[in-house]
């Protein structure tokens, strides 16, 4: 498996509204809401700690799932906040500006 | 973004979480707009220091949607510092300014900083109508010049106009403009009286003739916004007016806390207490206890599923908030054609003084000042 490393992008508003986190966009102002699961890894994403590394501690811990279906489900879920502009992925730590 | 928009923003109303604040750094400003209700003399505004003392506690308090506004907010020399750190808690930013102060260089570091959205102010397409509303030659070509700068760095520009008697004509064309730049434009016909309470602003307003064609024109409202009301249900009667102290919250300057920038209670001061203590404070909770069938005049009023009622302007013009406000009648009046139960009860009053041949000096015509705020 080749891991990844997710990092929250810093063009985004957020905040957590009860157990949900609420996401905007700066980008194209689209405005998301993450579930529990979604929001425990956003909140991981530091960009230093490997994707599997945050699925085990933050996701596997917590809620009583099997590692190999949460590692799936996480990176696609990843994926589709990359694509929205509001995660960065890299195949190696990133690097956050101040 | 609009049904999830309304979620998160019912659920926040529900958790009494200020999702919205609106901030007013400076009531300092470079315009001097004939309509305009802000003190402009009145200072002691907020160091950098409080303000980011103030964010950090909204973003506590769970606040998402933060609108920094003045006065003019170029005046701060700070205020990148302020917007600085309010995107640094992650808190979406609305500008509002007049442009005249912004060129390249300030709009570029508005985008670093991740700002979403200006909202300019444009009074008429024409520069003669909008530099007589500002008093500022050469004002409206400044502010288009803003308006460019900004847009092209990828923020979201709004031009905000305000419908006024000698400009109600220019909206096509300020449509048109904000087409052509590829913003958006929005309007509307609000005034509002003084902070000392002079009502001056109100000689700009528009004729009731005019709200009722402007409600009526296709390129700013729905056939649906004049439609005839729903019945007067359970729904309308436990529902509240609108978010002011529910999910919305407004700071003055100086540091006072009211439930909104048209709702002029204070119920605190950040200098003295935390938000928290004032949002959660016995002011707020009051308002947030009052629903539309605790309204001594408006729950028996056949508009009140479609009325925009402010429960602010119905403190400005009575001290009670629970009062009706016959800004308010008036437009819901304009729109449905069916006399709110405030003019009803006027006009029956009326009627009785004129039998009685007796003068009505204190319910007389109600007032003919409008608004427009739904349509946005």
């Amino acid at each position: 498996m080749n891991d990844i490393y997710v990092a929250r992008s810093s063009a985004i508003a957020a905040r957590a509204l009860e157990e949900e986190m609420v996401i905007m966009s700066m980008r194209d102002s689209t405005l998301f809401t993450l579930n529990e699961v979604a929001a425990e890894i956003w909140r991981a994403a530091d960009g230093k700690t490997p994707l599997s590394e945050i699925v085990r501690n933050n996701i596997c811990a917590k809620f009583a799932t099997d590692p190999d279906a949460a590692y799936a489900d996480a990176e696609i879920f990843c994926r589709q906040l990359s694509d929205c502009g509001i995660l960065m992925l890299s195949d190696r730590p990133i690097e956050l500006g101040g | 973004m609009g049904q999830l928009l309304d979620r998160v923003t019912a659920k926040a109303s529900a958790l009494q979480i200020p999702i919205q604040a609106h901030l007013d750094v400076t009531w300092k400003c470079n315009e001097r707009c004939v309509h305009c209700y802000l003190d402009h003399g009145i200072g002691g505004d907020m160091t950098t220091d409080e303000i980011r003392t103030l964010f950090d506690q909204l973003a506590a308090a769970g606040t998402f949607f933060l609108v920094i506004s003045g006065g003019e907010i170029m005046l701060r020399k700070d205020i990148f510092d302020i917007v600085a750190h309010a995107r640094s808690l992650l808190l979406d930013v609305r500008l509002k300014t007049n442009g005249l102060l912004i060129r390249k260089p300030e709009a570029e570091r508005f985008g670093r900083l991740g700002v979403r959205t200006v909202d300019i102010s444009i009074y008429s397409w024409r520069h003669e109508v909008h530099d007589a509303v500002t008093l500022i030659p050469g004002s409206l070509a400044r502010s288009l010049a803003a308006v460019r700068y900004l847009r092209d760095e990828g923020m979201e520009v709004e031009m905000r106009t305000t419908i006024m008697r000698d400009s109600a004509a220019d909206y096509p064309g300020i449509q048109a403009l904000a087409k052509e730049l590829g913003v958006v434009a929005r309007f509307d016909p609000t005034m509002n009286p003084r902070l000392d309470g002079d009502r001056k602003p109100f000689d700009y307003r528009v004729s009731n003739e005019t709200l009722k064609e402007i409600y009526r024109d296709p390129r700013l409202a729905e056939e649906a916004y004049c439609a005839p009301p729903s019945p007067v249900d359970a729904d309308v009667l436990d529902g509240h007016s609108c978010e002011a102290g529910h999910g919305g919250v407004y700071i003055t300057p100086q540091g006072d806390v009211t439930p909104c920038v048209q709702f002029p209670m204070v119920c605190g001061n950040i200098r003295r207490n935390t938000f928290a203590e004032i949002w959660n404070g016995p002011q707020f909770r009051r308002l947030r206890d009052v629903r539309v069938r605790n309204l001594p005049v408006c729950s028996t009023c056949a508009n009140s599923p479609v009325c925009s009622r402010c429960p602010g302007l119905a403190y400005s013009e009575t001290g009670d908030f629970r009062a009706p406000s016959s800004i308010d009648c008036e437009k819901s009046f304009a729109r449905t054609g069916i006399p709110s139960a405030l003019m009803q009860i006027r006009s029956a009053a009326s009627s009785r003084a004129q039998e009685n041949g007796a003068g009505f000096a204190g319910l007389g015509a109600s007032s003919p000042l409008v608004q427009i705020a739904g349509i946005q």
